[in-house]
């Protein structure tokens, strides 16, 4: 049962908080397996009280975030010896394998790339507009690395790397910040949502995903992304809500990049930390350190196996930070120090990934060189595609609203067709 | 409930709750969720029965939530299934709105295509029920206003199966406005009849076909040759009742029925105006920036030679409604379409 002496098994001191010696294990806490709460709410209850059991753990200390965030890899690059991982019974994450490491390593350097590519193409005007995620991409790898095949991603505006990382064409998913008026990829082709801008509305839609699945008797497991300010906005909660009612395998990951554009996370939650939300829906969370590519690997591919596992939703909160302003648009110096992004800097994720598989033997020159420059092959192709004027049809506008057009449609249809025939007509006399 | 036989009458409750349970018996990819549709039937008792028949994966009781109920809808649909979700009264749908207008109205079209969203968004709605605040909105302009969606509205009860499946089986996502006024009208409909006639009117369009299908399908549910009363939902009864009225007077008014507001069936509402040369546009909508407007528009700019009058709106005022000691002030009724019908210029 719980050892309680290990600083990590055993919850913060609060006087409002579960006795956690072995006969509340045994019983559960009253709060969630009381008779009074209801038929479904007990069964509920019993399903998390089974996973903390099998962890030799009350069903609060499975939902609450361990004492401190996981972190498996120092800021300089070193392993942090497993007794400061922050890991303790029932939050145990493996450290991934190397060969997951490596190819974790090569889609950070692409990442990095492609994020610092996009950030010049709009400097240059070739791009409309490009929210990057450069210093999370330890955070947008993990998400895509740690999905099957069969498995579902719903991203937002700032998870291309995350989305190109699945496996979609960076072109495709870059089109709508060139300014097209479609999302570019088949979101059902890749099992990843159209990346959302309303800010939460699709993690709805993930535990939606999740939930025709789980009728179907499917084990698809969904990833629902969100920022540190999205958790504010309604949709948020109403996930989270959803998906525990209905018990549905949701792993809601939340990169916590300390700013909603320029409101800091103080101004958005009093929560003891963002992990902290899950116990309130019956949902178990984690913070992990954002930055830290080994942890982010290893806490997402647990939570995605215990979501599986159990068909229950989990929260994981990843500390990171966002290196460049929200977008280009945006002038960051309004609103944080360079003193702050600076601190910031020397935890970088890839650095201290690099310094890791060098220190282990898996990275040399060679394979260097190599990484680097097939991240510079996919930037080359995308300053090529994004360089040249995309070619659209005006007309297609009209061609999707419906599956058939209505009588008004087909009329503006025929308008704008008249006027591009004689826009056309005009410039063959010139 | 069981399937009425044309001898005793059909309500328009049973009328809906029969197009769902046939449809969720020919389609298992059909959910019914919303609020209390389960157990309880729905407040209404629309659901009446489909927990019980179908279990509880197919219709059930979502967390009192209509962002969520809209918002799990989309992540069903793009999942494979076909939700119908109940919204439990007009204005308690308005916090679904950013998912109604953000996704599903939009994800055709930002995916071009590919991701379609067959979802039915039922909505009980307007007026004259004595229901209080908050209970009695007609909100049907705001859906109908946003481009993507599909808005239905039957007025009698075989429209209210038929248009129901036809809903259900559209690929689009299509709002489902529900006259609350109606739901215990009765009419000598045989369910098992609209049945065959559902579902032997696949691939027909017209006059003689029950399908909205992509272009509307307004019906001429009464015949005339001076005015045309065009309306919808909840105010198709209260305008046959005017025209009988007004027949009395000497008055000949055809009526015609939009069905639905999109697709609109322009050519219907040209055929009847240009017919009979005068129209008058009822809805229990507050008129201004409303579907009456819009109607009234198109009239204009089709019909405006063949025109012996303006044209006049009988709506509901330009305030909240004000439910409901003083509703029937509000609603539009026989008398003010009397009064609009008498302000037409008759003397040429």
């Amino acid at each position: 049962m719980t050892d309680n002496t290990t600083p990590h098994a055993s919850p913060p001191s609060a006087d409002n908080r579960a006795d956690t010696s072995p006969t509340a294990v045994d019983s559960g806490p009253h709060s969630l397996v009381s008779p009074a709460a209801g038929h479904e709410k007990a069964e509920h209850a019993s399903r998390i009280l089974e996973a903390s059991r099998s962890f030799g753990i009350t069903a609060e200390q499975y939902m609450l975030p361990a004492q401190q965030q996981i972190r498996m890899l120092d800021p300089d690059g070193s392993l942090v010896p497993e007794e400061q991982q922050g890991t303790g019974p029932g939050h145990e994450y493996p450290i991934p394998e190397d060969d997951v490491l490596l190819k974790a390593y090569t889609s950070l350097v692409a990442g990095r790339r492609i994020n610092d590519q996009n950030y010049a193409l709009v400097r240059q005007g070739r791009m409309a507009v490009y929210p990057s995620s450069h210093g999370q991409e330890a955070c947008q790898v993990g998400a895509a690395l740690c999905l099957g095949e069969g498995d579902w991603m719903f991203p937002t505006y700032r998870d291309s790397v995350a989305v190109i990382s699945r496996g979609v064409d960076p072109l495709d998913v870059m089109v709508s910040f060139r300014g097209d008026w479609h999302c570019g990829y088949d979101p059902k082709a890749y099992r990843v949502g159209a990346m959302s801008t309303p800010l939460t509305t699709q993690l709805l839609h993930a535990v939606g995903v999740a939930h025709a699945a789980k009728l179907r008797g499917e084990d698809t497991v969904v990833l629902a992304m969100c920022g540190d300010g999205a958790t504010s906005e309604g949709d948020f909660h109403e996930a989270l809500n959803f998906a525990a009612v209905f018990e549905v395998p949701v792993v809601f990951f939340v990169q916590n990049n300390g700013y909603a554009i320029s409101v800091p996370l103080s101004n958005q939650s009093a929560a003891p930390s963002l992990a902290h939300k899950a116990i309130g829906y019956g949902l178990a969370g984690e913070q992990v350190d954002g930055n830290d590519m080994v942890a982010v690997l290893a806490t997402l591919r647990r939570a995605v196996h215990l979501a599986r596992e159990n068909s229950m939703p989990l929260l994981l909160e990843a500390v990171t930070y966002r290196m460049q302003a929200h977008t280009n648009a945006d002038d960051e110096t309004r609103y944080r120090d360079r003193e702050e992004v600076e601190q910031w800097k020397r935890k970088d994720p890839l650095l201290r990934m690099q310094k890791l598989l060098t220190a282990k033997g898996l990275l040399d020159e060679a394979a260097e060189t190599q990484i680097a420059a097939a991240a510079e092959e996919v930037a080359a192709s995308l300053r090529q595609a994004m360089s040249a004027e995309p070619e659209e049809d005006p007309l297609e506008i009209f061609d999707h609203v419906y599956t058939e057009p209505t009588a008004q449609l087909s009329a503006q249809r025929s308008q704008l067709a008249d006027e591009l025939a004689g826009v056309d007509a005009e410039e063959g006399t010139r | 409930m069981s399937t009425a036989t044309a001898t005793e009458a059909t309500t328009f409750a049973s009328a809906l709750n029969t197009a769902m349970s046939d449809a969720m018996e020919e389609d298992d990819s059909v959910v019914v969720f919303g609020e209390d549709v389960g157990t309880l039937g729905g407040v209404f008792r629309i659901t009446d029965g489909l927990t019980t028949r179908f279990g509880e994966n197919r219709c059930f009781d979502t967390p009192l939530a209509e962002s969520g109920i809209a918002g799990t809808a989309v992540g069903m649909a793009i999942n494979g299934m076909r939700p119908v979700i109940e919204m439990q009264f007009d204005a308690f749908a308005y916090p679904a709105l950013e998912q109604v207008f953000s996704h599903i109205a939009k994800m055709a079209n930002r995916t071009r295509g590919r991701v379609r969203l067959p979802i039915v968004i039922r909505i009980p709605y307007g007026g004259g029920v004595g229901g209080v605040e908050h209970h009695c909105d007609s909100s049907e302009a705001y859906y109908a206003h946003t481009a993507g969606l599909k808005v239905f509205t039957p007025a009698t009860v075989a429209d209210a199966y038929l248009m129901l499946r036809e809903a259900i089986d559209t690929e689009d996502p299509v709002v489902f406005f529900e006259p609350k006024k109606l739901y215990w009208s009765k009419a000598g409909e045989d369910l098992s009849a609209l049945r065959q006639q559902y579902e032997s009117s696949a691939d027909t369009a017209g006059a003689e076909s029950p399908r909205v299908g992509p272009t509307g399908n307004a019906k001429v549910v009464r015949e005339g040759t001076d005015v045309s009363i065009i309306s919808y939902g909840p105010s198709v009864s209260t305008v046959l009742k005017a025209a009988e009225a007004a027949a009395e007077d000497g008055i000949s008014a055809e009526v015609l029925d939009l069905r639905s507001v999109v697709p609109f069936d322009e050519e219907a509402l040209v055929s009847t105006v240009e017919k009979t040369g005068r129209a008058v546009v009822v809805a229990e909508a507050q008129g201004f920036v409303s579907v009456a407007s819009e109607i009234t528009a198109r009239i204009q700019e089709r019909c405006f030679h063949s025109l012996a009058s303006p044209v006049l709106r009988v709506t509901g005022f330009d305030i909240p409604y004000p439910a409901p000691k003083l509703e029937e002030h509000h609603l539009p009724s026989v008398d003010r379409i009397l009064d609009a019908l008498d302000e037409l210029q008759w003397e040429d």
